[in-house]
């Protein structure tokens, strides 16, 4: 009877295991189903101004990919704000994941609440916020208007990034074996000198990670941003969204291949290096 | 000596607070304080159509908020809410899959899942208005087989938008779940195997139970940014499927009525604050972190 039993619900957990592997490889294909379009429509000859319909097969998006120059700016910009937003939202927020990893002190946990909060935060509220902020007419803030543009958008990237930077920093920093320090400290080395070259290089993966992570996402920010940006400094996704009304060039399938086929490649690369570099650890160890 | 003792300690009770310093007080600047500027603008009113809004204890503005857009508001918290179940449907086999079967692809399965997410987010909504578009295969096909008429489009529909949404933050669920699952002991489900225990029930009784963290964070970071998008709504709706995010876009920057708009944004905030109160306080921040 029990073996019997057994087999049932062997058969039966076989079937169910077969339709788990195919929900999942169906989650794939409709994560993938927009990526492909969008790759496949780098290579259509759009008739008219939208890039909506199939028709041709060409390579003349791919040979003239900086066509539109208006678009081919406001990826500079975006890259631009991206690279300064990206640098020093990770040199705050690895601070702040420092001192909440090295040092127990009152206050720490409510720390911790604060950061999680702006996560929390709906982005339009995010971007509404600021707006407001920025429009206020008594805040002349350090004596000059902001005026709404360059700077707010990197100030509101910087904002939106130190937290992720922070909890990412902090979540791989758990389980750093501080001791080191004092060995350091103890054969002599300054404080300087042992954060310089026993702490840094060992936490350094992880400010990687969170400065890779806070580079995409600024450069991947439409809602705050379109909030915050003044009518001269256009970037990237507010080209297309301010576009999309009138036009879709097929340059723009084209320049997005092109970041998903560098993202690739660099997470690639990326996990390859931290594979080999594990590896050398565990060597060594 | 004792001295030199002294101001180590004093040191290292201060360098938490060094570092912390600028992070928090950027934080502090361009997010706590702009909430008080959104409140202050939300209590404003505008003494004609184009002057600058002026601070008076306006209260009517959020009653106006809610009796204008009533709505839309519920319509973002039903569509946000819908989309964060078909999110958690469609990423639950993903992320068990990936975490219990993945074996030496596991990191290359949750590579594929970012992947696409490294295309800009209204290049992908875009892709969708692409595929569901009234002279795309897709509607095509629904029309050959009858289950949409011969004029029928799936474009401008909610459920075009819903899809939208469940889409665009489907990476926010997978990840979570594959965390927490990827945490579960593989002895606990040889134990209840032992114990005879089928896979269902092991599934039903050791592993959900446990994933349920993951659960609670990834419907967060799905419900949350769904509830307040207006680009989805914006490319693959109309106006019948607005939600809050488009109201307060448009009153902010196209009516410029700020006040009005603020006070949506801040009703809106308090709502979604809310519910994430609610929940930190049930799991502890750590976990949505």
């Amino acid at each position: 009877m029990s073996t019997h039993s057994g087999t049932v619900t062997s058969t039966r957990g076989r079937i169910g295991r077969r339709l788990v592997d195919l929900a999942a490889g169906l989650g794939l294909v409709y994560l993938f189903l927009p990526i492909f379009v969008i790759v496949m429509f780098s290579f259509n000859q759009p008739v008219g101004r939208f890039n909506a319909v199939w028709q041709r097969f060409t390579f003349d998006n791919w040979l003239h990919p900086f066509k539109d120059k208006a678009l081919v700016d406001a990826l500079k910009l975006s890259l631009e704000v991206a690279v300064i937003a990206t640098v020093i939202a990770t040199i705050l927020g690895t601070f702040v994941a420092l001192a909440l990893v090295r040092y127990r002190f009152r206050g720490g946990q409510a720390v911790n609440f604060l950061l999680v909060l702006p996560l929390t935060a709906p982005e339009i509220v995010l971007g509404a916020s600021l707006l407001t902020l920025f429009l206020e007419p008594h805040l002349v803030l350090l004596n000059h208007n902001f005026a709404l543009g360059f700077t707010t958008i990197v100030l509101a990237h910087i904002m939106f990034c130190v937290s992720y930077v922070a909890l990412t920093v902090k979540a791989r920093l758990r389980g750093f074996d501080w001791t080191l320090e004092d060995a350091a400290m103890d054969l002599g080395a300054n404080p300087t000198r042992t954060f310089m070259r026993v702490t840094l290089p060992l936490i350094t993966p992880g400010i990687l990670a969170a400065a890779l992570l806070s580079f995409a996402l600024s450069i991947d920010d439409f809602i705050i941003t379109y909030f915050v940006s003044g009518p001269s400094t256009t970037t990237f996704p507010i080209r297309i969204f301010g576009q999309s009304r009138t036009a879709t060039p097929p340059q723009i399938n084209v320049l997005a291949s092109m970041i998903l086929f560098g993202s690739i490649i660099v997470l690639a690369v990326g996990t390859l290096l931290g594979q080999r570099r594990e590896r050398r650890l565990n060597k060594a160890t | 000596m004792n001295e030199r003792d002294d101001q180590g300690r004093k040191r290292a009770r201060l360098s938490p607070w060094l570092l912390l310093g600028p992070g928090m007080l950027f934080l502090f600047l361009f997010f706590f304080f702009p909430l008080y500027t959104l409140g202050r603008m939300s209590l404003s009113y505008r003494p004609s159509r184009f002057a600058n809004p002026k601070f008076g204890w306006h209260w009517d503005n959020f009653s106006n908020a809610f009796s204008q857009y009533g709505s839309q508001f519920t319509r973002s918290f039903v569509y946000a809410a819908l989309a964060t179940l078909l999110a958690l449907i469609i990423a639950y086999p993903l992320a068990y899959v990936i975490a219990f079967r993945g074996g030496r692809f596991r990191n290359i399965l949750l590579g594929l899942v970012v992947v696409p997410f490294f295309t800009n987010f209204l290049i992908r909504t875009l892709a969708w208005k692409t595929i569901l578009g009234d002279q795309g295969t897709v509607v095509g096909v629904l029309r050959d087989v009858g289950i949409l008429g011969p004029t029928g489009t799936l474009l401008r529909t909610p459920l075009a938008v819903i899809g939208g949404l469940t889409y665009n933050f489907l990476p926010f669920m997978v990840l979570p779940i594959y965390v927490a699952l990827e945490k579960i002991d593989p002895r606990l489900i040889d134990a209840a195997r032992d114990l005879y225990s089928n896979t269902w029930r092991a599934f039903r009784k050791i592993v959900f139970p446990l994933s349920l963290p993951g659960v609670f964070a990834g419907s967060l970071l799905v419900f949350i940014p769904a509830a307040g998008d207006f680009v989805n709504a914006y490319y693959l709706g109309n106006s019948k499927t607005s939600m809050i995010g488009n109201v307060v876009q448009d009153q902010f920057l196209v009516q410029t009525d700020y006040p009005v708009a603020a006070a949506l944004s801040f009703v809106f905030m308090a709502i979604v604050m809310v519910i994430v109160v609610i929940y930190a306080f049930i799991l502890g921040t750590e976990d949505i972190a």
